[in-house]
């Protein structure tokens, strides 16, 4: 899922200080659970906006809303008839809902409530780490399912640095050193002669470094 | 025992502290409440497990955005006591009651009464 993380208040209140009929809107995919943009956050969130105007002496009127999803127009149009009567919109879900509603409601500022951070997984409550940078050609086949584009800080892809220490990385101790995961995983499952084989050049170009990306599935299209 | 405690605590029963969550404090405020306590029972003696934990926690999250609406944090506290510890309970409602009363009224409802 995409990661998020709360953005101080304060930052959010600067971004609202001009405005008077405000909707708080959250998403109830990813960001609900990182609990940083669900129905909760929303409540949490426009309850404190509402008590910052009210000390303020300002007349605000705040609501709330929370969408299936902020990355799917079908959700969106569900704000369609009640957007007129806002002049701002926070949006608590990741980059691309705070994008996507902009997108579709083009005369309305839309402010984002998170900070969108990764594509990770929840370790426990409360921790998510990293796990993909979406770099658009998988070769967790032949890692043994662990990713060095995303966990290697180097992104290496034939074994590790002279900086892997007793299998933690040079960047901080923390930090597992990805091949070193790659190498326990690969003997577990008994094929370490495939660390052996020499990975080619990786093709970048389905990367960032090839510009905004898209998928095109004209078998699905309608 | 016949306890005296301060007649303006309202008691909100829960069924543990632990289904309190930092949005029931903020409205608590937001409808005028000068402060809240929530009473858990004693740490390590949750009858499920963590709840009186995650309640302390959520205290703390409240308390952190309270701070930053200008309400204050020290106005959500959170306190701990077996459940037949009366005499406690008077002391700790007598003294939150002291601190909201040093700490003056919920400042959003002194703002919100001016503008009316």
């Amino acid at each position: 899922m995409i990661v998020a993380d709360k953005k101080p208040i304060e930052e959010i209140i600067e971004y609202l200080k001009d405005h008077k009929n405000i909707l708080v809107l959250g998403c109830n995919e990813c960001v609900t659970v990182c609990e940083a943009g669900g129905k909760k956050e929303v409540g949490v969130l426009a309850s404190a906006l509402r008590m910052y105007a009210s000390k303020e002496g300002k007349e605000v009127k705040i609501d709330e809303m929370t969408l299936e999803r902020q990355c799917d127009r079908e959700y969106l149009d569900e704000l369609r008839d009640s957007i007129d009567q806002y002049d701002a919109v926070v949006s608590l879900a990741c980059g691309v809902g705070v994008q996507f509603t902009a997108e579709q409601y083009h005369d309305k500022p839309v402010y984002p409530g998170v900070n969108t951070c990764f594509m990770g997984a929840t370790e426990e409550r409360g921790l998510w780490t990293e796990r993909c940078q979406g770099c658009g050609q998988c070769i967790l086949a032949t890692t043994g399912g662990i990713c060095p584009v995303a966990r290697c800080a180097k992104r290496l892809f034939n074994g590790p640095c002279g900086g892997s220490t007793t299998g933690r990385c040079e960047i901080n101790t923390e930090v597992d050193c990805a091949w070193q995961l790659i190498v326990d995983r690969l003997k577990a499952l008994d094929r370490l002669d495939e660390y052996e084989e020499l990975c080619p050049l990786k093709d970048w170009s389905t990367d960032r470094a090839g510009g905004p990306r898209k998928v095109v599935r004209e078998d699905v299209q309608q | 025992m016949r306890l005296q405690y301060p007649t303006n605590v309202k008691i909100v029963r829960v069924p543990c502290t632990g289904k309190v969550d930092v949005i029931h404090i903020m409205r608590a405020f937001e409808k005028g409440a000068d402060g809240v306590a929530v009473i858990g029972c004693l740490e390590g003696e949750c009858h499920f497990n963590a709840g009186n934990l995650m309640a302390r926690r959520r205290v703390e999250q409240a308390q952190k955005v309270l701070e930053t609406v200008g309400v204050g944090g020290e106005r959500a506290q959170m306190y701990n006591l077996s459940s037949s510890e009366g005499p406690l309970f008077a002391q700790y409602a007598t003294a939150m009651t002291e601190k909201i009363k040093a700490l003056g009224p919920n400042p959003i409802r002194t703002a919100k009464n001016k503008a009316a």
